[in-house]
């Protein structure tokens, strides 16, 4: 096998000098009856040229050169070229866990200055090193509310990601913590009337997204208000990342938390992404997942270094504020880098040409179709069509001009009808969009 | 004989540090449509200023920085990096390139199923070749990590038992076993109890046996444990968990050890997790991401985690939503897809008898290490070991010589150090795992080097104790660092 550099002979030779007659002799520890006296039914070994072939087929099979308008918690944005050269580094991505501080300043700074980003552009205090994605940033948010309040009733808005409103419901089942819904008003916001009835002394937190699930931009002051009434924490969730390069940040809010993708990580099918989780530095220790500190070498050099361990569950076993073990380091780093590629003024330009190009896209769709967009609060880069009729054949029609529409939302808001979220980012041309708005007349 | 020598690395400061006003390295195209200001459309109140303190760089100074930064770490292209437990293998570039094609990074995970039919195809490919790998009958590849594999299969134990009207109360988890297997047991609403190895390093039957009652929801089994040593009663073990109407699940972080060799789903395993970036050699990325594919028996089946992919019959592939006794999502979308194309990509490469090669290879190879240094080093439990092995720091302590400083000691030979104080059973362990990507060079350089250091100890201890050397910075003070934890920056004060 190529990967594997002992040659026969120097398996021979390494035998000869332990004083081992075979490889097998070796496994003396397994029970016969346990061994797999056959070869395994995988397919046989490819060389490097056929493995290409067979990647290279399987990846002509999807619709890559389709026009999307999917948005939902994953982005198309441009990905600045530097991104990709600077993470295939073997020093970044060949590395370990960078538990060996002497050796691993490198990614440990690059963490420190992530920390660093997600804290500047959360208006939060302190953020972790990252964890594994969104809906579970959200959800380890929801857990450490619920530990700093020792309360068991978390109010989620229902336009919180269906998704990571479905992985909460899977975590918290069997730790006694109970969901409540806060629905919403016609304007696409969470009704806050409807939330202050919900909250008594009993809730742990209060749970928005902005933009939300439908793309309508969250009043997270108001919420946050009323939560710290009833002594409730107050969560953000944040699933479009690049709003924060113009949005005003949740820094009201107690946790921060959310999936960073749309700073530099390919869309992927979905993973692997960047979860982010920043709060408030009085709740420091309850935070779940990896932290770098900035400290000192033993002649007063800057040094970084992975910190307050004794929160996690190498050290805390099962007392530990998470069973999280690992962050998600490179794709950190893909942000990092992108943070720091596109600047303040970049970034901030990235989202106005999503906040104008989804506005176009909502005009054309209301003066030029017979269908609705729904929701009047400000939006960020999506918005939500009510289709006239079924709705399915336009989308049909559209896909077999390689347009994809957006996402119907029958399974997840039934109550909208044949609904559709539509995302507009920078990435959309002038020409896509009217083929869009065309092609749903 | 140290192959460490000196080379010039830049020093470099923080981003936050290096940023200048009006500099910056990256143009959009220019806005193609008639626009409204953003004022018009969002109202100011919406609207930050700025952003306070983030900076402004070139694109020259951008690459510069991180390039810096890079040849400050150690990584597995360089050389060695023998830690236990991780399995720190070769990379091969081929899986970072198919991983990459476009038709791959651009699918979105909302498109329709007959849209993206070639990732669909990749998913189920490597879902099969992880059922026989072990011999298990359904795999999910949701869960983004190894502890989050963990955590999915309790929740699916759970839900399993919860069908048989109660979920019972205890899992039970040896002393041995990573800190994740209890803290996944924890917050799936489990107690812990720990279960005590033997003299050999193995899962007391004894121990085991008298805590078994019928209010255990399962066993968790590392197999081979962190010891490197393969249960040998691990059937009798099943056989018994079972009996109390339990569950078995295996933490599959040692999955390498058995490629080919034996099958968890043979020995009596109902669930079980795997690192795709330890086994299958998606790379660590500095620590993360990672993937935790959990592949499980019939009977566990109807619990995995919704949607679960389906062949249609005529070479097709679709989502199946309609999961009634699922445990529900455990990640918003299918799983860290990128990692799970250079997973298949690897198995492909190395088809059936590659992948017995890589576990014979990692079992010589722990073995070869094994036998260089086990005069030198203290073996706490002399049974057979497999992929790796541990020792701990009892000869050198008695000079003042601990198994921290053995581990800095090696990065001035040019060695990334061993898993240290892990497991915690053994006293100041030093756990050592070459993997099969190794040459018989560079182990003997690996072994020269931890003899040299054992002679160390004894003859010039303060070298030891003082070390690293070379290194950019020395020992951190990580204790003053967790007193006063500065994580951000906040400017130069």
């Amino acid at each position: 096998m190529r990967y594997i550099p002992c040659s026969e002979s120097d398996r021979k030779a390494m035998l000869a000098e332990m004083g081992v007659q075979s490889i097998e002799q070796l496994f003396s520890g397994i029970p016969e009856k346990l061994r797999l006296r056959r070869l395994l039914d995988v397919p046989k070994a490819l060389s490097e040229p056929e493995l290409l072939d067979y990647f290279q087929r399987a990846a002509a099979e999807n619709a890559e050169d389709y026009v999307s308008f999917l948005g939902a918690g994953v982005y198309r944005h441009f990905i600045p070229v530097v991104v990709d050269a600077l993470i295939s580094r073997s020093e970044f991505y060949t590395a370990y866990t960078p538990y060996q501080a002497e050796i691993s300043q490198g990614t440990l700074q690059a963490i420190f200055e992530f920390q660093t980003y997600m804290t500047q552009l959360t208006g939060q205090e302190v953020s972790n090193a990252s964890l594994y994605d969104g809906s579970t940033a959200v959800t380890e948010a929801v857990l450490m509310a619920h530990r700093i309040t020792k309360r068991n009733k978390i109010l989620v808005a229902s336009t919180l990601h269906p998704e990571y409103r479905a992985v909460m419901e899977t975590y918290v089942r069997n730790l006694g913590i109970e969901l409540k819904t806060v629905g919403y008003l016609p304007t696409g916001r969470m009704d806050t009337v409807a939330l202050e009835r919900l909250l008594d002394d009993s809730v742990a937190a209060v749970v928005t997204q902005s933009p939300n699930f439908f793309g309508t931009i969250e009043d997270t002051a108001a919420s946050a208000e009323l939560a710290r009434k009833h002594g409730a924490l107050s969560v953000v969730g944040i699933c479009e990342a690049a709003s924060m390069g113009i949005l005003r940040p949740p820094a009201e809010a107690d946790i921060v938390a959310g999936e960073a993708q749309s700073l530099g990580v390919p869309m992927s099918y979905g993973g692997p992404h960047v979860g982010f989780l920043a709060t408030r530095e009085k709740y420091l220790r309850q935070m779940p997942g990896r932290l770098v500190g900035m400290g000192s070498d033993n002649e007063g050099r800057r040094a970084f270094v992975l910190t307050l361990a004794t929160r996690e569950q190498h050290i805390r076993r099962e007392k530990a504020t998470s069973n999280i073990c690992t962050n998600q380091s490179l794709c950190a780093l893909m942000a990092t880098i992108y943070l720091a590629t596109l600047g303040p003024a970049g970034l901030r330009k990235v989202a106005e040409q999503n906040i104008q190009k989804t506005d176009y896209a909502v005009q054309r769709v209301q003066t030029k179709t017979r269908h609705k967009v729904l929701f009047t609060g400000p939006r960020f880069n999506e918005f939500v069509i009510q289709l006239a009729g079924t709705g399915v054949d336009v989308q049909e029609r559209l896909l077999r001009s390689n347009i994809i529409a957006g996402l119907p939302l029958r399974g997840t808001h039934p109550e909208l009808g044949n609904a559709l979220l539509v995302c507009v980012t920078e990435t959309a041309r002038r020409e896509q969009i009217d083929a869009l708005v065309e092609g749903l007349k | 004989m140290n192959r460490a020598g000196s080379h010039v690395n830049l020093n470099e400061r923080l981003l936050f540090e290096i940023s200048s006003p009006g500099r910056h390295a990256y143009d959009l195209p220019p806005i193609d449509i008639p626009t409204r200001s953003i004022e018009e459309i969002l109202g100011k109140e919406q609207i930050r200023e700025r952003i306070e303190g983030m900076p402004e760089l070139s694109e020259v100074e951008v690459i510069r920085h991180f390039t810096r930064l890079s040849t400050w770490n150690y990584n597995i292209d360089l050389g060695f990096y023998p830690l236990g437990s991780c399995t720190m293998k070769h990379n091969p570039k081929i899986n970072e390139l198919v991983a990459r094609l476009p038709g791959f990074v651009n699918a979105h995970p909302c498109m329709p199923d007959e849209a993206i039919q070639g990732v669909l195809r990749v998913q189920s490919t490597l879902e099969s070749c992880l059922a026989e790998i072990t011999g298990m009958d359904a795999v999910t590849l949701q869960p983004a990590a190894g502890a989050h594999g963990e955590l999915t299969g309790i929740l699916m134990i759970r839900a399993y038992h919860e069908a048989h009207g109660n979920p019972r109360r205890r899992v039970l988890v040896p002393d041995s076993a990573h800190g994740t297997n209890p803290a996944s047991v924890a917050i799936s609403g489990y107690v812990v109890e720990p279960i005590p190895s033997d003299a050999n390093g193995m899962v007391s039957l004894d121990a085991l046996s008298k805590m078994l009652a019928n209010d255990v929801a399962g066993v968790m089994i590392t197999n081979p444990n962190t010891l490197g040593i393969f249960e040998s009663n691990i059937a009798e073990i099943a056989d018994l968990v079972h009996s109390h109407g339990a569950l078995v699940y295996m933490d599959g972080a040692n999955l390498n050890a058995m490629l080919g060799i034996t099958r968890p789903g043979d020995f009596g395993v109902d669930v079980l997790h795997m690192n795709l970036h330890k086994t299958f050699t998606t790379p660590h990325g500095g620590g993360g991401p990672g993937a935790g594919p959990v592949a499980v028996k019939k009977a566990l089946e109807e619990f995995l985690p919704y949607p679960v992919l389906t062949g249609s019959g005529d070479g097709g592939f679709y989502f199946d939503w309609n999961r009634p006794h699922s445990i529900g999502k455990i990640k918003a979308f299918n799983g860290p897809f990128g990692m799970h194309v250079r997973a298949l990509c690897y198995i492909l490469a190395n088809g059936p008898e590659g992948l017995k090669e890589t576990t014979e290879v990692a079992v010589l190879n722990a073995n070869y290490i094994r036998s260089k240094l086990e005069h030198a080093f203290a073996l706490p439990y002399d049974s057979p070991t497999l992929h790796e092995v541990v020792f701990s720091d009892d000869n050198q302590s008695r000079h003042g010589v601990s198994a921290w400083d053995i581990a800095k000691r090696l990065i001035d030979y040019g060695f990334h150090p061993p898993t240290v104080y892990f497991p915690l059973i053994v006293s100041g362990a030093l756990m050592i795992e070459p993997t099969e990507t190794e040459s018989r060079d560079e182990m003997n350089g690996f072994i020269d080097a931890m003899l040299a250091i054992a002679k160390e100890a004894e003859e010039n201890p303060q070298v030891v104790k003082t070390a690293p050397h070379t290194t950019r910075i020395g020992r951190v003070d990580e204790a003053s660092a967790a007193r006063r934890p500065v994580l951000r920056w906040k400017g130069n004060k």
